[in-house]
């Protein structure tokens, strides 16, 4: 079972969107790379960065970086452990958790609040993948 | 966690007017439009708002469903005069629009499209807002939404902070009893849509669904007297003027569902005005939720009286209450009644889906559509077809 975070969690993540056809036609036209950042709290002792690239309703590339700063992105979506933790079990509404400051996100909000569906489909792939918590 | 959101005062009754009296400041700022300074209601505001001393600027020229075009010229006004008080008077383009100015009167570095629950504005540094209601039906006056047209790419800007919720809320029901018995259709049923999506979507709460209920109760018993009778029945227009903004403040707090998706993507593509092109989608899209909502719409049925039966009978049986009433109060029934030509509708169907699924209402209905949901949504309210999917 992949821990999260991890390199193996995201590519399982990138896996299982790519299965997820309500993601594919809510995304069909979203092209927008982003930074998945997990910030420490609750044992976590470092921070993770992920680079995910979506495009046109498919996963096209994850990994796992060193920093923030080793990749731009046109998207920064930001949180602490705890709250990915509960973001994943489908504990917070990923928009909700934008509203009540959970999560932080940078980048164009008109062209997120248009793809809210498309980001709701991708919290709950990321329900879908098993996970083990650290 | 979750947070309700409303202005600080609410002044509401017979005279509520006369609180204008009490501002304290140098310069006030009206946003309006020109039907309403030719109708007298300008002048009642003036009235009281002369014995402050205040200097007063108008800027009237607020047009239906207000233009990004409009908003920026405003607040460059706003700018030049500099006011400390600012107030939205009419119905919900003008408060709206009032929301929009404040902003970029406060905030000069930033664009319309910042409006965002996620951006910190920092308002009230130089001014605080006042919303005045001349209708009764959009809520705005207690709202966090800016609902702004860019006429370009012809979609509704749905925008929103919580900053931008006015300081004070005044409802005067003097300013609504002549408003024309089209005008209280439409905007008495943008109230009732508003309600009961608010009481029906994911992000429900208990605040927003005490003041859903309640202002559903008001709807369904004031709309068709406040309708028919006007001027002559005071008790229901004050009441409706009331359950307008119980709603607002219901749907501001939790959310609006695929009604609005539907209804504004309507509106923006065939220029209908709000509370017509929303209303017309509501019993529809109830029928669409019934298998994820149905015992939410039974406890709305049995708050307006209708306790026999199953919650399945129940819910029916309200959805055929929200068509006897927009029956009588002469509100069209199908998107055809409307007037827009099949063939029109169809060239335009595409557009439609596209910006019906972009509307943040999509997510959190109780039931999440699909494209094809939303192209048979359009479908059936075009033929005025009961939902059986």
């Amino acid at each position: 079972m992949p821990k999260f975070p991890s390199e193996e969690w995201i590519k399982e993540f990138c896996k299982l969107v790519n299965e997820n056809k309500a993601y594919e036609e809510a995304a069909k036209d979203w092209e927008g790379d982003f930074l998945f950042i997990v910030t420490p709290d609750e044992g976590l002792d470092r921070e993770y960065v992920f680079y995910v690239d979506l495009w046109h309703g498919k996963c096209r590339e994850v990994r796992m970086l060193k920093s923030r700063d080793e990749k731009r992105t046109e998207f920064i979506y930001e949180g602490p452990y705890s709250n990915w933790k509960k973001l994943i079990k489908g504990e917070i509404d990923p928009i909700k958790g934008l509203l009540t400051r959970k999560f932080k996100l940078k980048g164009s909000m008109m062209k997120i609040m248009r793809a809210t569906k498309a980001a709701k489909e991708l919290v709950a792939t990321a329900s879908k993948v098993p996970t083990e918590f650290i | 966690m979750w947070f309700f959101t409303s202005p600080r005062t609410i002044v509401f009754g017979e005279g509520a007017l006369e609180y204008l009296k009490e501002l304290e400041g140098k310069k006030v700022f009206i946003v309006t439009d020109k039907n309403l300074r030719k109708l007298g209601i300008v002048d009642k505001v003036v009235e009281q708002l002369k014995e402050t001393g205040m200097e007063i600027r108008i800027f009237d020229k607020v047009e239906p469903e207000p233009s990004k075009q409009t908003i920026e010229r405003g607040a460059k006004i706003l700018s030049e005069f500099g006011a400390d008080w600012i107030i939205g008077l009419g119905g919900g383009s003008c408060m709206d629009a009032a929301k929009a100015m404040w902003v970029l009167y406060e905030r000069p570095d930033l664009t319309i499209e910042d409006i965002t629950p996620f951006e910190k504005l920092n308002l009230r540094k130089k001014a605080r807002l006042i919303n005045i209601p001349t209708t009764s039906g959009t809520g705005a006056d207690v709202t966090w939404a800016v609902v702004i047209t860019d006429a370009e790419r012809k979609v509704k800007l749905e925008l929103a902070s919580k900053e931008v919720v006015a300081d004070i809320s005044i409802l005067d029901p003097a300013l609504v009893l002549d408003l024309p018995p089209k005008l209280t259709a439409d905007t008495g049923m943008d109230a009732l849509v508003q309600a009961i999506e608010a009481y029906t979507v994911q992000w429900k709460n208990d605040f927003s669904d005490a003041l859903a209920l309640r202002a559903i109760q008001l709807i369904f018993k004031y709309l068709p007297r406040a309708y028919k009778n006007g001027k002559n029945d005071p008790e229901a227009r004050e009441k409706m003027h009331n359950a307008a903004t119980m709603s607002g403040l219901a749907f501001s707090n939790s959310q609006i569902g695929i009604v609005h998706a539907l209804g504004h993507s309507l509106g923006a593509v065939f220029k209908i005005p709000h509370g017509r092109s929303v209303a017309v989608f509501l019993p529809y899209v109830m029928e669409y939720n019934l298998s994820e909502a149905v015992s939410l719409y039974a406890e709305i049925a049995e708050a307006i009286g209708i306790t026999d039966g199953s919650n399945e009978e129940k819910a029916r049986r309200l959805i055929e209450a929200v068509r006897k009433l927009m029956r009588e109060i002469e509100e069209p029934l199908s998107i055809k009644e409307m007037g827009i030509p099949r063939e029109d509708f169809e060239v335009k169907l595409n557009e439609l889906i596209e910006k019906a699924n972009e509307s943040t209402g999509t997510i959190v209905n109780p039931r999440v559509p699909t494209e094809e949901d939303y192209r048979k949504l359009f479908l059936y309210a075009y033929e005025g077809k009961s939902v059986d999917f």
